[in-house]
Parts: structure tokens; C-alpha cells; sequence
């Protein structure tokens, strides 16, 4: 059985301009000590659905099952989730500021934290314990900084601190919401470095959501590509890499600069997501997808590619050789009028 | 370096500090925030120099200091062939002319209560240079040349989408065809597949129009894509100055490597491959920077001379003339710094136990 289940989960938001649907069928699984990644650019659901999971959505409608460890998340009551959140899954988010209570000392938060979940800790084991944690993740001379405010940590502590005080409990998964977002390109490499090295100790599960392929690449054993509230592609991280077989996948990964060889010209993918209020008919990647025909008026329903543990929600050719043909033609037709210029 | 014609901008032993609020009894500040310390570069007629490192390193502080955002504590700026670091706000009106900004939120940056048509149209009101129906022509003219839709001059910008909107600003900074276009996180806001679009807009306007940019970025890849040469800066100070591939293929400055060993790349096996020099700790406060080098206190490579002296940028090891580095012991090609220990007592450096090694 897997850690987290999750199963048709739809989440919709009612708005003055109408009903934004903002997850669409959505269904992933987590195994126990493994990463996987959501990737997806903004307004993708990404963020929601994890969210919602985790009963931190207000006034949205929900349906789907979400099975953690058995239990069905989403008919949980508050309370219930309550004993989850923290304790058994725990969270970070993009902002670390904003998730630190200003006003109180970090390892007082630490310590509330560990506190609130188990009573029978005393605060003083449980402040030793928030200095073994703040140590773990790389924050010098723990047993002072554990006294500074929030404001006193620099944006990459203050996200450790964040990570320390999601891993105060132990959990046996972790949902890390664009973790490395805000920060720089060396700090996030420190913030990565430490959530694999809990990883590797504690056998902790991570749920990865960021919109940086390159976060995914170094992280993640199973990858999910989500698009207008739908999973477009689904994969282990090799194949969503190198074996994609979905357009928008595709898309993605040509739209990045290379990081080493020849400078060439970006392919970015043509106009813009579309609004989750109106979504256009079928597959809701077919306005921007070079490969549309007729039949992507049609909602697409996830198909296996190859293996069982490969699908995408494509009309495409699962063939590979067939879908080949069909890049070269699609790119050649594309360099057409680009020459003509 | 090169003919003085080619040059379009010089920066020469630019320093710009800032005052810290004081908060002693008679609230006179005697400290200062180095936010630029004896910057000094070069750039061309139609190259894009990029210039990248992290939050505080001064890259944006510099940006301000080139469009005469902020007057400089002391340095000269020459644009043009004239100098321009000591200008009034009036004397400074016809050079801006020549010189426009794109900045990165495409939310904050324009108004939302005005039209497009007279956001764009802004350039040429201030400038007195048309109006009426020849105003509105060339705005529309402006509009199509970033790709947006002339018709759309009445809406607002509330209507059209962050890469639509980041459009409207690099078409206002086109209006009157400037010569250096400044852009600082043209596309960290946007969304990759959008971030595409907008780079190859402004390497086509470059092209068209003959633009010269200063390229501000975090993301290395993308300054990588976009710039001729680079500057890595850290704390106030360039580390590093070269062709993108020079700097890119043998860093020299142990920052820059690191800096580069950290982009996560979107490529499973380079990335499993590749060593990754974690550094410890964060960069140090820039209103008392560590002496000598300023990176001696994070540095693997770091001796007691670079406590002391403050390395010059220069040409090191092999390298032509034109990639220099400020650094005492420079990184040779193939070498592996990520295991190295600097030489330097404990008290000089950051020690973090968490951070050691790779994994």
C-alpha cells in the first residue's frame, strides 16, 4: 500500500466571473522514502491540490478520495487532521517568512510545535530537541541562534529553520511547497542538500511541488506535469526527461535555455495557459500544442506509454518512431515561416 | 580593452554607499551599507553584458547608479563619450533618452488604473516629442514591434496576462529607441514557457534595433543564453569578468564556481554527475564587510592573504586578456574545490557542521 493515495481529487472554487475549476481528476501516489515531484507553471493546481489534502482550503468544493496510510484525508474531520498536519505530514512552504510567527523566538516555535502534538515531552527536552534539530539543518551554534527571532535568521536559515521545525515530529512525509523559490541559487542548493540528507536518515517521503525542472531533475523518483488543473504526463524521472511522450512536457523542457552547447534560439511554447473558468474544449493544452488535430477536441484520458508506470493524457501515437516522424514534420512546418521572414 | 568608439557605457571605481539609520542619541549614522565598492567596466556598442549574483550583491544598486536612479558616493559614469556621474536631474533629462529600464514585476510597474496607449505613450509626453495622432501612431507602431496588439491601446493592463504585461514595459522602454536598455529580472516573474517568449522578443529587438543591455539576472542559464560577456558579483564587488564562455567553462573566482556548480539542472544524469560545491553559510553583512577578499570567510580555497589583500581583477593563470578574476588563488581548469579545506584559522571563517561534503 502506499503512503498517500490520492484518487480523482477535483477542487473548485466558486468566483464572481463563475466556477474555477482549479484541480481536475487529479491521482498520484506516494511510496514510503521516495520524492515525488509536481511540476507545473502557475494556475496549474499544483499547489492546490496538496493544499486541499490537507484540509487547507476553505470554500472549495472537493471530491476524490486522498488515502494516507488507509485513511481518507478528505472525510476527516478538522480535529482529526489536526493530529495528521505536523505530526505525520509535515509542511514547508515557498515563504519562510511569512511562516514564521514574527513575534516569538524560533525555537519557542520549535518547541510549540513538538509540544502541542505530544504533552508528555517537557519543555526542556523539548528545547534540547529543537537545538539537535536546528544543528541537523546547518545552522551554526544552535543552542544560541535557537533564541533569535525570525527576522534575525537570513532568508536560507530562516527556510532551514522551517524545514527543522517540519521534521520536529518525525514525520513519514513531507510536503514541500516550492521550498527553494525565493531563495538564491547557493542557498537552495544547501536547502536541497539538506532535505536529502533527512531524507536518507529518517526515510521520510517528500512531495515536491516547484515549477524549476532543475529542482525536479536533482530530486525527485517520480514525476507528475500538471496543466490546467489535469496531470498531463506522469512518469519516473528518466522518462519524463528524456522519454516524454506529452506535447506540454515536451514543451517545457525545449522553452529552457541549455545549460551547456550551442546558444540556440529558445523554442518557447506560443500565448497562454487558459483561464480555469473557461476551458477550452478537450484537451486543454490543444491551443497551444503544435501537434493538434482533430481528434484533441476530445478530453484526452491518461494512457499508458511503453510501460505501466508511464502514462499521459495525450492522443499522440504511444509509438515512438511514429511520434518522431510527427516532431520532425511539425518542426520543419514551424521553421516555414520563420525563413520567409 | 577595445576602440573607445565601440564603447557605449563606461563604469569606472563606482561606489555607492548607503547611510544605516542611526539609532544613537543624536541619530547621526556612522555606518554604511557598501552596496557598491569600486565597480569598474566596460560595455559596448550592441553586445548584452550580463551581470549576475545573489540578493545583496549589489547588482541592482549598480543598475540605479547607471540610469542616475541614485547619485554616486564617488566613480565616474561615462555614456557616450560623456560623463554623466555628476549630472542634475534636469541636465540628466536628454540622456535618458538613450537609456531605459525593464524591471521584473510586470504587476508593480505599471499603473493599473491608466491605459496601455498612454503608459507607453508616457515616453513621448515627457520628451515633448509627439502628440495627438502621431503620439498614438507610434505607440502603436512600438506595440506591434514586441508583438502586442495595436488595437488593444485602450485597455488597461489589468486585462492582458504577466508575459502580455512584461511586453507592455519593454515596449514602453522601446518608445523612444534607446541605445542601452537596462533590464533587471526582465523574466524571473514569469512562467517558463512565457520566460521563452520574452528572451527571444528583446534578442530580436537587439537585432532589429541595435541594442545594447545590461542583462541583471539570478538565473544563470538564462544570462548564460542571453549575455556576450558576464560580471559575477559578490558583496558590493565583481569577482569575476569575462565572455560568458570563458567565465561559464573555467570560473576562475571560487564564487563564481560555486555559483555555477549550484544551478539545478534540468537534466537528470549532468546533474547526477556533476560536483556540487555547497558553500557554508550566508553572504556576511555588507555594512562591515570581511576585509581583504570578501569571500575569504566562505571560501574552500581561502589562505591568510586573502584575509589581507584585497586581490586586483586581473587576468589569472592562462587567461586572456579580456577574463579577469579577483582572486589570489584562482580555480585551475579541472580542479575540484569541493573537498578542499581553507587554509584559515576557525575564527576567520563560517564553520557549519550540517553542510560539510556532498552527498
Amino acid at each position: 500500500m502506499a503512503l498517500l493515495e490520492v484518487e480523482d481529487l477535483h477542487v473548485s472554487f466558486r468566483t464572481p466571473d463563475g466556477v474555477l475549476q482549479a484541480v481536475r481528476g487529479l491521482n498520484f501516489k506516494v511510496e514510503e522514502g521516495k520524492t515525488l515531484g509536481i511540476v507545473g507553471e502557475s494556475g496549474s493546481g499544483k499547489s492546490v491540490s496538496t493544499q486541499t489534502i490537507m484540509g487547507l482550503t476553505r470554500g472549495a468544493r472537493v471530491s476524490g478520495t486522498a488515502r494516507f496510510q488507509g485513511d481518507d484525508l478528505l472525510a476527516m474531520s478538522s480535529r482529526q487532521l489536526q493530529g495528521i498536519r505536523g505530526a505525520k505530514v509535515g509542511m514547508i512552504f515557498q515563504d519562510p517568512l511569512s511562516s514564521l510567527h514574527p513575534y516569538y523566538r524560533v525555537g519557542w516555535q520549535i518547541v510549540e510545535m513538538i509540544r502541542s502534538h505530544d504533552k508528555h515531552v517537557s519543555r526542556q527536552q523539548a528545547r534540547t530537541r529543537a537545538i539537535d534539530l536546528l544543528r541537523m539543518v546547518g545552522i551554526p551554534q544552535p543552542d544560541q541562534r535557537v533564541h533569535d527571532f525570525p527576522h534575525q535568521f537570513s532568508g536560507g536559515m530562516r527556510q532551514r529553520a522551517m524545514i527543522a521545525m517540519a521534521m520536529s515530529l518525525n514525520p513519514i512525509l513531507l510536503i514541500a511547497d516550492e521550498p527553494t523559490t525565493a531563495l538564491d541559487v547557493t542557498v537552495q542548493a544547501q536547502v536541497l542538500l539538506v532535505m536529502k540528507r533527512l531524507q536518507e536518515e529518517f526515510g521520510t517521503a517528500i512531495v515536491m511541488i516547484t515549477h524549476d525542472l532543475g529542482v525536479i531533475a536533482e530530486m525527485a523518483d517520480e514525476v507528475v506535469v500538471m496543466y490546467a488543473g489535469k496531470v498531463m504526463e506522469h512518469g519516473d524521472r528518466n522518462t519524463i526527461f528524456y522519454e516524454q511522450h506529452n506535447p506540454y512536457t515536451e514543451g517545457l523542457l525545449l522553452s529552457l535555455p541549455a545549460y551547456g552547447g550551442e546558444r540556440e534560439r529558445l523554442v518557447p511554447i506560443p500565448g497562454q495557459p487558459p483561464s480555469l473558468i473557461t476551458l477550452p474544449e478537450g484537451c486543454p493544452f490543444r491551443p497551444r500544442c503544435p501537434y493538434a488535430f482533430d481528434k484533441c477536441v476530445e478530453e484526452p484520458t491518461p494512457i499508458e506509454v511503453g510501460r505501466a508506470t508511464h502514462t499521459s493524457a495525450c492522443w499522440l501515437p504511444t509509438d515512438t518512431r511514429r511520434r518522431k516522424k510527427l516532431r520532425q514534420e511539425v518542426l520543419a512546418a514551424e521553421a516555414l515561416p520563420a525563413e520567409a521572414k | 580593452m577595445s576602440d573607445t568608439d565601440d564603447v557605449l557605457l563606461s563604469v569606472k571605481n563606482v561606489v555607492k554607499y548607503f547611510p544605516v539609520q542611526a539609532s544613537g542619541l543624536l541619530g547621526r549614522s556612522k555606518e554604511f551599507v557598501h552596496a557598491v565598492d569600486d565597480v569598474s567596466f566596460e560595455v559596448r556598442r550592441g553586445e548584452t553584458l550580463g551581470l549576475v549574483g545573489e540578493t545583496g550583491c549589489g547588482k541592482s544598486t549598480l543598475a540605479r547608479c547607471i540610469m542616475r536612479l541614485y547619485d554616486l558616493t564617488s566613480g565616474t559614469i561615462t555614456f557616450d563619450g560623456k560623463d554623466i556621474s555628476s549630472l542634475s536631474v534636469r541636465q540628466m533629462r536628454p540622456f535618458r533618452r538613450d537609456m531605459q529600464m525593464i524591471f521584473q514585476d510586470p504587476y508593480g510597474s505599471l499603473n493599473p488604473r491608466r491605459r496601455v496607449g498612454s503608459i507607453i505613450g508616457d515616453p513621448f509626453a515627457i520628451h515633448g516629442i509627439a502628440d495627438g495622432k502621431e503620439r498614438k501612431r507610434r505607440v502603436q507602431e512600438v506595440m506591434e514591434l514586441v508583438g502586442l496588439n495595436p488595437e488593444h491601446y485602450n485597455r488597461f493592463p489589468a486585462e492582458f496576462s504577466g508575459g502580455q504585461r512584461q511586453r507592455i514595459g519593454v515596449a514602453r522602454a522601446l518608445a523612444l529607441r534607446p541605445k542601452l536598455i537596462v533590464c533587471d529580472e526582465p523574466v524571473s516573474a514569469l512562467d517558463v514557457s512565457i520566460q521563452a517568449q520574452i528572451i527571444n522578443l528583446l534578442a530580436d529587438l537587439q537585432d532589429e534595433l541595435d541594442l545594447t543591455y545590461i542583462f541583471i539576472a539570478h538565473d544563470l542559464s538564462v544570462v548564460r543564453h542571453v549575455s556576450d560577456r558576464v560580471a559575477v558579483m559578490y558583496l558590493g564587488k565583481v569577482a569575476e569578468l569575462g565572455e560568458v564562455e570563458g567565465v561559464y567553462a573555467h570560473a576562475r573566482h571560487p564564487y563564481s564556481a560555486a555559483l555555477l556548480s549550484a544551478i539545478p539542472l534540468p537534466d537528470p544524469a549532468s546533474a547526477a554527475e556533476r560536483e556540487r560545491i555547497i558553500l557554508v553559510g550566508d553572504v556576511p553583512s555588507p555594512i562591515a564587510p570581511p576585509s581583504g577578499c570578501r569571500f575569504h570567510p566562505r571560501c574552500p580555497k581561502a589562505k591568510d592573504r586573502c584575509v589581507q589583500e584585497d586581490p586586483d581583477l586581473v587576468p589569472r593563470l592562462d587567461d586572456i586578456e579580456t577574463h579577469v578574476a579577483a582572486c589570489h588563488f584562482p580555480v585551475a581548469d579541472g580542479e575540484n574545490i569541493a573537498d578542499s579545506t581553507p587554509e584559515l584559522s576557525a575564527d576567520k571563517r563560517i564553520v557549519e557542521e550540517g553542510l560539510v561534503g556532498n552527498v
